[in-house]
């Protein structure tokens, strides 16, 4: 104990530790408040569809040699976290099918570009280091981890400030079109913001484990709370306590950082539906 | 002035007509049902009232008072409510939503009058309950609070006791029909005639042919409609 404490301490501290734990628990803190909205509106497939497109554009930026590779990757997201948002109702191919279209044409482009035009003699560790997230998280610049702090800022303000829009429009959207809440609007800024947490999440997991941060604790939490306000708070607090866990573990036992937490988080997932079924049970 | 009225109404998607030149008045207080069979347009009619879905042609009119948005509206269930883990609090002061604009908390004011239109409908003691745990009946009153909490003038009911059981549907109906003494105008669409016309004071009839007028008027002319059948079917013997 005395040994993994010591350990832990030694490796505090360097800055990219600390910058990698700051990171990680915004981005947790983040994709948990907005997950609960996109699970319940049956939405959490435009997580793992936007994901992919963020790996395509990565590709695109490295392909074109961008030096802050951002200024690629938010833009081309953005714009389809917005289509997304529009095939989900009154369109010819209907909105699981597009999102899947899109997500595997993204994948598929993305490894093309990467292959085609490679610009390190190492494809293979790039691609994966992309879809997994093996060790961008401990070579974030001071630079950047501002930018995901101020980015979370904004996110969590727009998120308390419309925290009662966000519940009118999650449980039922006719209703509160018909009373006048602009839910188009709103379902934008919901686009934009997991759009946004997902190009920052691509540092944290990779691309092909951001859904995890984005499902499973709210998955968790709807287990064991039954209001909107306490499934809100316990699955961001579920989050974040995954997150530091996940991150001080991968430290210690010298495991990729993104896997790690993610398997905090399924094992927090086991351990909600247990107790949600003796909840029940009893 | 009426409260709504529609004029020259033609409503359907993508290209295909399914209502035509529709044109009818709601004033205050009126119990009108909106009957017809399945896909003549009765939600169809709801969503362009609300302005949820434009209509092909013609236009929906508010006067006497009555907003746009001050409208209480009971949809249908969907499937996103029936696992929504929500306290009926939460769902009942959401119906303040549309006259909040942009102010994110709701009012002392908001939260009691919240907490009456729960004691209206018998739902004061479930206030902290999981909407997901309440029975059919329960639920639909909860809506129905939520929707006093957005008007109190008018109501739109879709359907208000599909997948209820006889007892619980009459009690909605008696409570339905408490409303509308209390000042409050309902339109309502309905499945089950026989349930709903003692109650209504106008019907609308769509479907191959239309009706629109007082329920006495539409007794008559379906009695009319009765004898004439039988008439014909006594002439072919």
């Amino acid at each position: 104990m005395e040994a993994m404490i010591e350990k832990l301490a030694l490796y505090m501290q360097y800055p990219f530790v600390r910058y990698a734990l700051i990171v990680g628990v915004l981005i947790a803190l983040c994709s948990s408040l907005l997950g609960v909205t996109l699970v319940l509106k049956r939405f959490s497939f435009i997580g793992d569809g936007l994901s992919h497109v963020a790996f395509g554009a990565l590709a695109v930026a490295t392909v074109l040699q961008a030096t802050n590779k951002m200024t690629v990757v938010l833009p081309l997201t953005l714009l389809a976290a917005v289509l997304l948002l529009r095939t989900g109702k009154n369109t010819k191919i209907k909105g699981d099918a597009a999102v899947a279209m899109i997500s595997v044409t993204s994948l598929a482009f993305g490894y093309l570009l990467m292959n085609v035009f490679s610009t390190s003699p190492n494809v293979s560790g790039d691609v994966c280091s992309t879809l997994f997230g093996s060790t961008s998280i401990l070579t974030l610049t001071k630079h950047e981890v501002w930018f995901s702090v101020w980015l979370s800022v904004a996110v969590l303000l727009l998120f308390g400030f419309f925290y009662q829009k966000i519940f009118a429009i999650t449980f039922d959207e006719d209703f509160a079109r018909a009373v006048g809440v602009n839910a188009s609007r709103y379902n934008l800024m919901l686009a934009v913001i997991i759009a946004v947490i997902i190009v920052l999440a691509m540092n944290l997991v990779g691309s092909l484990l951001i859904s995890a941060f984005v499902i499973f604790p709210a998955l968790s939490a709807m287990r064991i709370f039954r209001t909107f306000f306490s499934v809100t708070v316990c699955s961001a607090l579920l989050s974040v306590v995954c997150a530091l866990a996940g991150i001080l573990a991968s430290i210690l036992a010298g495991t990729p950082v993104g896997a790690t937490v993610v398997a905090m988080d399924a094992a927090a997932f086991l351990l909600c539906y247990a107790a949600g079924q003796i909840r029940s049970g009893a | 002035m009426p409260q709504i009225v529609c004029e020259n109404l033609s409503l359907g998607y993508e290209g295909e007509t399914i209502v035509k030149d529709l044109s009818f008045s709601v004033e205050a207080g009126m119990y009108l049902c909106i009957v017809g069979e399945n896909g003549a347009g009765k939600s169809t009619l709801m969503k362009a009232i609300l302005g949820l879905r434009p209509p092909i042609s013609g236009r929906v009119l508010f006067g006497d008072g009555l907003k746009k948005r001050e409208i209480g509206y009971l949809s249908q269930q969907t499937d996103v409510q029936k696992d929504f883990p929500a306290s009926v609090r939460e769902i009942v002061l959401s119906g303040f939503q549309g006259r909040m604009g942009i102010r994110p908390f709701y009012r002392q004011g908001e939260k009691d009058r919240a907490e009456q239109n729960m004691e209206r409908m018998g739902v004061a003691d479930l206030a902290d309950r999981c909407y997901r745990d309440l029975s059919g009946g329960q639920q639909q009153r909860v809506l129905l609070a939520r929707a006093l909490c957005a008007t109190e003038k008018l109501l739109l009911l879709d359907e208000p006791v599909s997948g209820l059981d006889p007892v619980v549907t009459a009690d909605m109906y008696r409570i339905i029909g408490e409303l509308n003494r209390s000042g409050i105008t309902i339109v309502m669409i309905t499945h089950d005639v026989a349930e709903a016309l003692p109650c209504a004071t106008h019907i609308l009839h769509l479907g191959h042919c239309v009706f629109w007028g007082t329920r006495d008027e539409y007794l008559r002319v379906m009695k009319t409609a009765q004898e004439g059948k039988e008439a014909r079917s006594a002439w072919k013997q």
